[in-house]
């Protein structure tokens, strides 16, 4: 079967986002840009079922600006076989991420749809739950672990209480969470290689969808400031200073 | 406006995440709850939504098929209500986050997640980049979809209303999934999210038994709950639902001990909002102090255990 992984090019998760003065967004000018990390580990998944031979192709997607083709290389290196960039400047609300992905999904007939979670700037974690309702599949989200079958696809999922598993029909979607796998770093032959795989562009008008936000950002604000307090020389104080605030064991 | 509330229950008994979400319902409209769920377990819970103040009217759909919360069950039968309401809105927990969306794609309305203020009919501020922004966003859609951060509102009031109970039927099972087995962490300690008191354990605490050794006994004399970073989830110190962070569980207790926590974004994303914070670290470089209210520069070997002692 073949497997789709959506990724998104988002703001690395080193750099500590900052608040544009003007309260218009965060400012992403000159910052490091890298793949979500959930959706690294969405690619290794995919990699990895077909290293074990459950899959025969495994096809990244972006949605984004030009810049996106770095993030969708990086899948090609670490064992994506094509890719596709979905170019638009806009920004793409997850709605429309997944009717786009929808008419991905319609033209490549993938056995299973892996996302990431959450995106780690926006913070959403909805697309993949919207592509399968969109689709009317099965969603495996949260997951830490999957077994594929030729009929069905068995998903542990990580919930409030603990691990649910649950197993569902295929074709279905999948969406990451941080245990799933530890992505592999991509080595310097096999990124040279996947500079020679097939990259197509397409925009969002070829799938013919509609992009336009429905949400309105009025502003951005920096959260309210914590203050450091003070440090306590010693356990004794640190006693004290939690008596003081009413803990009493 | 009228807000449908799915409410989650457990053993008979509305979850403290729903009644947070009630609150946040009422600054929107008028509030119908619907429980959803098998026979006498859900019967019990909607008596008990019936009695929460500010709740109207309570909506009961029992079938086995809504036992598990199964997205791909449970969202047909909140997009067949939505004719009469204006609003869904479901906590942020593990599954509303995953039946909202499921519900929003079906009505074709962009969804609005994990708000923390509601400021107009349709505007609400909702923290982007792991708590680092706080956005106000205004919908245009002509129907909202939206989960509640159970920790930016109170919890409303179990005793005061007095609601009529609807019994209702949906579409039942989908037949594309089906649940398999919950594997659950067995504790008898408060729960992490509404927990007075939490103590956490990083990396530091070295192997499960270590963490268990150390951070336990402390919890245990405060009567708190126990979290984890990522970096101790991941070692396998403990499971992934003690995992408090960007990824993980959102806190807001009134005290909130961090010990051998280094402080990375992802982390104070999850527990920021405490009221009290106190860091155990050997490391007086470490982030956690700009934010801890009183810190404790020392190697928690030695701390922590003089502490449970002191206590
Ligand atoms: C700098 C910046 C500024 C923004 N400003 C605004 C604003 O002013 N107003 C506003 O409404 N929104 C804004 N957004 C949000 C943006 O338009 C999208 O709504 C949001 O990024 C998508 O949500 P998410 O990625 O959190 O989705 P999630 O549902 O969290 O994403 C889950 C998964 O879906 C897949 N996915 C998501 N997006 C893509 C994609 N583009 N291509 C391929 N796969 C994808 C990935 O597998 C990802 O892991 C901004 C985003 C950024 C980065
Ligand atoms: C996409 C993504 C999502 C993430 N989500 C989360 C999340 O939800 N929650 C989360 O927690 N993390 C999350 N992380 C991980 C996060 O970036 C950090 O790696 C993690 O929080 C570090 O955990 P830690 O503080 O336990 O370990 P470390 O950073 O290794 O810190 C250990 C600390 O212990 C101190 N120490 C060591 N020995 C002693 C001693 N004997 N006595 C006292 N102090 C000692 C050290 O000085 C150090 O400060 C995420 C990362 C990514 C990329």
């Amino acid at each position: 079967m073949k497997i789709l992984v959506p990724v998104k090019r988002v703001i690395d998760y080193n750099v500590k986002p900052r608040v544009k003065p003007d309260g218009s967004g965060v400012d992403i000018a000159n910052v490091k840009m890298s793949m979500n990390p959930f959706d690294e580990i969405a690619v290794e998944e995919a990699v990895r079922l077909k290293e074990a031979g459950k899959a025969e192709e495994v096809v990244a997607v972006s949605i984004g600006v030009p810049k996106a083709k770095d993030v969708l290389r990086t899948a090609l290196a670490m064992g994506a076989d094509r890719a596709i960039l979905i170019q638009t400047e806009a920004e793409v609300e997850p709605l429309a991420v997944a009717k786009i992905l929808k008419e991905v999904v319609a033209q490549e007939e993938p056995g299973l749809v892996i996302l990431g979670k959450q995106a780690i700037d926006d913070d959403s974690n909805q697309t993949g739950q919207m592509l399968a309702a969109l689709l009317d599949r099965p969603q495996g989200t949260f997951a830490s672990k999957i077994e594929l079958d030729d009929d069905s696809v068995t998903v542990i999922r990580e919930v409030d209480d603990g691990l649910e598993t649950v197993k569902l029909s295929l074709p279905a979607i999948v969406t990451a969470d941080l245990r799933l796998n530890e992505p592999r770093y991509a080595s310097l032959p096999n990124i040279m290689k996947a500079k020679k795989k097939p990259m197509d562009e397409k925009t969002p008008e070829d799938y013919g969808v509609d992009i336009s936000p429905r949400l309105k950002t009025l502003k951005v604000a920096e959260p309210p400031l914590r203050q450091a307090g003070e440090k306590v020389g010693s356990v004794d104080e640190l006693v004290a200073k939690l008596k003081a605030l009413g803990v009493n064991a | 406006m009228t807000v449908l509330v799915l409410v989650e229950h457990e053993a008979g008994t509305v979850k403290e995440s729903s009644l947070s979400t009630i609150t946040a319902a009422a600054k929107i409209g008028a509030v119908h709850a619907l429980v959803a769920g098998d026979s006498d377990e859900a019967r019990q819970a909607a008596d008990a939504a019936a009695k929460i103040a500010g709740v109207e009217k309570v909506l009961l759909a029992t079938d086995p098929a809504y036992a598990k919360m199964l997205a791909e069950n449970i969202a047909p039968l909140v997009t067949g209500l939505m004719g009469g309401y204006d609003a869904f809105l479901v906590s942020a927990t593990s599954s509303g986050k995953n039946i909202a969306p499921r519900v929003a794609a079906k009505l074709d309305v962009m969804q609005i997640s994990d708000i923390v203020a509601v400021e107009g009919e349709k505007t609400f501020a909702r923290p982007i980049y792991a708590g680092n922004a706080i956005a106000t966003v205004e919908s245009s859609d002509s129907k909202l979809v939206i989960t509640v951060r159970g920790t930016a509102f109170d919890k409303a009031a179990l005793e005061g209303g007095s609601a009529s109970i609807e019994d209702i039927s949906g579409t039942g099972d989908a037949g594309l999934s089906s649940f398999v087995g919950l594997e659950a962490s067995e504790s008898e300690r408060p729960d992490l999210t509404s927990a007075k008191i939490v103590v956490s354990g990083g990396r530091a605490l070295k192997d499960a038994d270590t963490f268990e050794q150390v951070i336990t006994p402390l919890a245990d004399k405060l009567g708190a709950a126990v979290g984890a970073s990522r970096a101790a989830v991941d070692a396998g110190y403990i499971s992934n639902d003690y995992q408090v962070g960007q990824t993980g569980k959102i806190v807001a207790p009134e005290l909130y001990i961090a010990v051998g926590i280094s402080g990375a974004i992802q982390h104070l994303a999850g527990m920021k909002d405490s009221k009290t914070i106190v860091a155990i670290n050997k490391d007086e470089d470490a982030p956690i102090f700009q934010i801890a209210d009183i810190g404790l520069v020392a190697d928690l070997f030695d701390a922590v255990p003089e502490l449970t002692g002191k206590l």
